[in-house]
This record gives C-alpha cells, sequence and structure tokens, in this order.
C-alpha cells in the first residue's frame, strides 16, 4: 500500500487531479481554495502541463472550455462567489457536451459573504450552474482520502458521459489535513473522437458549439442530452449507509456536515434513539433510490446542512409527503455541533429517552 | 496511551501554532491512529490570533473542530481567556506562563505552566518555544511516545534542512524536563 501522508483537503484534490492525469490547470485566486492552485503552479511547470493564473475566473472557465474541446483533461477551481462568476462559461460547457472538472471550495454566502466554511451552494450546483436546461456531475466528498478517490472518478464519468463534473468541497474540506495514500491505479480515459484537436486531413472538420438558432434542432439536442441525464440518473446514484438497517430517523448530510451528523447519530443511539445517517456521495444525480428504502421504515428524516435548508428540498421530492422530513443548520461559516444535531434527533423521538 | 485525545493549539500568528499541531497530527499516523488537523484560516497573520484543532483516535473522526479539548496548549492572553474555560474537566492546560499573565481559577483542571517563551531565548532556540510547549504536553498527557515524536518531527522538518530535527527535538526535551 502507498505511504499515508497528511496533506490539506486542496493539496491533496491538486496531487489527485495530477494523477488522474489532468494536465492543464487555469484558475484565479480565492480563500479557502488558494492551496489548490498553489500546489498546481509548483507542480505543472515539472510535468509539462499548463498552470495558467487567468485575469479572472470567467477567463479561466472560458479557458477551461478551450483545452476540454481540444479533448484534454482540464480543470479549474475556486470558492463561492468565483463559482458564480464562472457560470456562464459553465454553462457553455454543458451546452457544449465537453467534459472538465470543476471545484467549489464552498465559503459563506450570499455576495462576498465570508470565509468560513459553508455548503450554501447546493442548490447552485444541483440546480442552476448556469443558465438552461442542464445538469453537472456533483460530488461531495466528506474525507480526504474520499475526495481523492473521486477527483479519479469524477475525471472518468464526465468523459463517460460528455459532461461537466463538479467536486462539491468546502473550507473545511479544504484546510483540514488528514492521512492520505495516492494508490497506483489504472487511469481510464474514453476515445474523444468529438475532439477539435486538428483533422490532419485526415477527416472532416470537428465543431465545438453551443449555439443552435432553430428551435426544433435545440429541442432535439437538449433532449439528447436529458435522454443520457436519465442514465446517469439510473446508473451513478451513490449515497453511503451508517446503522440505517433498523433506522427510525435517518439523518441525511453530506460532506463536512455528515461527518458531524454521524458523531450525533452516535450519540442519539447512545441515548436509545434509532438514529442512522445515510450520506449522499453524489448530490447530482440525487440518490432517491436510496432515500426511498426507507420510506417504509423511518418515523421521520432530518437533513443537516451549513445552509438555511436547501438539500432538504431533494428529500422531500423523494420521499413524496410520506414521511416528515425536518431539518437543522448552521450558516454564514458557522459548524453544527454533534450535541445540537443529536438534541434534534432527541426532540424528534419525542424527548430524551 | 490508547485513548483519544482531542487538542486545541492557540497562541499568535508566528509562533509555530500550527506546526506543533501538526507534529502531533503526524505523531497519530505513526502510531496508526486515525488522525485530522485543522486550522483556523483567514485575515490572520503573524501577530494575529492562530490556533488548531488536532483529533487524535481509534475511530474514524467526526467532526475535526474541536469544541471541548482533552488539553489546550496555549501561548497568548487572548487565546488563553477565549479557550481555558473550553478544556473539559479534568483535562490539561499547558500554559506558556512567559506569555499569559492571566489566570482562569479554575481547580477541576490541571494547568501546567512553563515559561516556554523565556526557555527558548535563555537556550539560544529563540523561536523553537512551540516546541518546548509540545514537550510539556507530552509530559503532562503521554499522549505518545518520545520515539513517535523523533519520527514526526522528522516527517515535519524539511528535507532540506535535517539540522533542524536535533534542534526540535532539543526543545521538546527541554519541555520534557522543566521542573517548576
Amino acid at each position: 500500500m502507498a505511504e499515508r501522508v497528511l496533506m490539506k483537503g486542496n493539496e491533496a484534490l491538486a496531487e489527485a487531479a495530477i494523477r488522474a492525469g489532468c494536465r492543464h490547470f487555469f484558475g484565479y485566486p480565492i480563500t479557502p481554495q488558494t492551496e489548490l492552485a498553489a500546489y498546481m503552479s509548483k507542480k505543472m511547470p515539472k510535468i509539462g502541463g499548463t498552470y495558467l493564473q487567468a485575469e479572472s475566473e470567467v477567463a479561466a472557465i472560458n479557458m477551461v472550455l478551450g483545452a476540454a474541446a481540444a479533448g484534454v483533461r482540464a480543470m479549474t477551481s475556486s470558492s463561492s462567489p468565483g463559482i458564480s462568476l464562472k457560470t456562464e462559461g459553465i454553462s457553455y460547457i454543458a451546452g457544449s457536451d465537453l467534459p472538465c472538472l470543476i471545484v467549489n471550495v464552498e465559503r459563506g454566502g450570499p455576495g462576498l459573504g465570508g470565509i468560513q466554511p459553508a455548503q450554501s451552494d447546493y442548490w447552485q450546483a444541483t440546480r442552476a450552474l448556469g443558465h438552461g436546461d442542464f445538469h453537472v456531475l456533483v460530488f461531495a466528498p466528506s474525507s480526504i482520502q474520499e475526495l481523492v478517490d473521486m477527483v479519479f472518478r469524477a475525471f472518468e464519468l464526465a468523459e463517460k458521459y460528455r459532461m461537466p463534473s463538479m467536486i462539491l468541497s468546502d473550507g473545511l474540506m479544504g484546510q483540514m489535513m488528514e492521512p492520505v495514500s495516492f494508490p497506483e491505479v489504472e487511469v481510464h480515459t474514453y476515445d474523444k473522437p468529438w475532439a477539435a484537436c486538428g483533422h490532419q486531413n485526415k477527416r472532416t472538420h470537428n465543431v465545438v458549439n453551443s449555439l443552435y438558432l432553430k428551435p426544433d434542432q435545440l429541442e432535439k439536442i437538449v433532449r439528447e442530452r436529458f435522454a443520457r441525464y436519465e442514465t446517469v440518473k439510473a446508473e451513478e446514484q451513490r449515497a453511503e449507509e451508517y446503522l440505517c438497517d433498523d433506522a427510525e430517523y435517518i439523518v441525511m448530510a453530506f460532506g463536512a456536515s455528515s461527518r458531524i451528523s454521524k458523531s450525533a447519530v452516535d450519540i442519539a443511539r447512545s441515548k436509545g434513539i434509532k438514529a442512522g445517517l445515510l450520506r449522499p456521495v453524489m448530490l447530482w444525480p440525487f440518490p432517491e433510490k436510496y432515500v426511498r428504502k426507507y420510506v417504509g421504515q423511518a418515523k421521520g428524516f432530518l437533513s443537516v446542512e451549513m445552509n438555511m435548508g436547501q438539500m432538504v428540498d431533494d428529500i422531500r421530492l423523494a420521499v413524496e409527503g410520506r414521511v416528515p422530513v425536518e431539518f437543522y443548520g448552521r450558516t454564514g461559516g458557522m459548524i453544527p455541533t454533534p450535541a445540537e444535531v443529536a438534541e434534534k434527533l432527541s426532540a424528534m423521538a419525542g424527548g430524551v429517552k | 496511551m490508547s485513548k483519544n485525545w482531542n487538542f486545541v493549539f492557540a497562541g499568535f500568528g508566528g509562533q509555530g501554532i500550527l506546526f506543533s499541531g501538526k507534529v502531533t497530527a503526524y505523531t497519530g499516523l505513526i502510531d496508526s491512529r486515525e488522525v485530522s488537523w485543522l486550522p483556523s484560516y483567514g485575515p490572520e497573520m503573524r501577530g494575529g490570533t492562530a490556533n488548531c484543532s488536532v483529533c487524535l483516535a481509534e475511530e474514524p473522526i467526526g467532526s475535526p473542530l474541536v469544541i471541548n479539548p482533552d488539553a489546550l496548549v496555549v501561548m497568548n492572553n487572548p487565546s488563553y481567556d477565549k479557550f481555558i474555560s473550553t478544556v473539559i474537566p479534568g483535562g490539561v492546560a499547558v500554559v506558556d506562563s512567559a506569555l499569559v499573565a492571566h489566570e482562569s481559577g479554575r481547580t477541576d483542571i490541571t494547568e501546567v505552566r512553563i515559561p516556554a517563551t523565556k526557555l527558548a531565548q535563555d537556550n539560544g532556540i529563540g523561536k523553537l518555544a512551540n516546541l518546548i510547549m509540545l514537550g510539556a504536553l507530552y509530559k503532562a498527557t503521554n499522549f505518545t511516545s518520545l520515539d513517535s515524536i523523533r519520527k514526526a518531527v522528522e516527517k515535519c522538518v524539511p528535507p532540506t534542512k535535517p539540522q533542524l530535527v536535533e534542534l526540535n527535538m532539543k526543545a521538546i526535551e527541554i519541555g520534557v524536563n522543566y521542573q517548576a
């Protein structure tokens, strides 16, 4: 097994991206994401890659569009306000059916907000990462090792389905150090016959484009894309189940808040409350299959988020009104404590037992 | 030694607070424990306040943010005022008495007062008060072995400056051997 080292989430993510074959990084500094770009700036020139600090977030995402159109593994990273700036380019990338990796190391919002950890970009990531009808694959790591493993998968699935991948990290995941190892894995890539990388007079031009002026043509292309999304929904839902087998109260939380929730579930169990944790590993597609498994069994769901309640909507959609779904969250950079979440669970279970 | 430890290291930026936390975290890696290290981050800089949470555990770590530490290592008055009340009853506070004049009056914790910054200056290792404090923490809690601390220091010192390992160990030993 590869040696375990202590690394910050941001640095581990950068190293994993390089190992996954990414050689083109375009970014613009912003706290709490900067270590990722800094790591790339040190490493990329040494391995023949591109590190480019663009003049703005808008420029960086359009450089990703260009690189992705040429068929190479390209990425950008930013934090919440910077991601908002990138949304136009992300929509163009999705509309051009290009694979790439976008990392959001979330901080508090709206506006410039704060710089402490938050999860308040859930809606943005899963609903509207730009204008138009489209989705991106959204990954939600809860440990640094999982973050590393997800980077490989994010690039792979982006190529498989020809759509952007987003890793939704946050200030806590980005700044924290945990032991991590980089196992030697074979990087799986997909053929890219669509890439605009020079036809050498051997084939017709490849055109990468998101502009379709004829409505019937645009509708057809969007419908084809949505047919692909249906495949993604059928194949790629992922969630981790912890003590869910006999659970009466199911906590759902992703990323940093899922770690706190796991501790809360342990506290609740020690008080005799049958609690479990269902942790979405991917946020889009949302793991509704997993949620539905527990609809007949659970007396209640509790969504724990570092925002004012966003994922709770998806849980409610999945349970279709058959089970009460409650919410507990802190926002603005505040991190919920396991005791707070356990107290909420106690209240749901009808007081301390 | 085989218990779960939640530490907070706090002081001014530039004192090496995050570094001593990192050495502590690496002892966990060497001792095959679960480990997390979480810094405060933001507009802090040299002279501002800095702190980090370090967890060493036998099972996967939930929240990496330590709210009630088993042991607090503190190197300035503002951090002492902020964190001393958070130490769990029966816990330990290692206090740099050369820099912290405040007193909490708590009788339910063990407060180890050591003039680390002065000891560092007297021994000609002016920047290594943070590791004197780490030595005192080790003595007060036995959270790991000296051997693991040495291996951790070897991991944390830049490979280009191996001579710093002995200097760091000297500082740690000053902390271990200090008699009030």
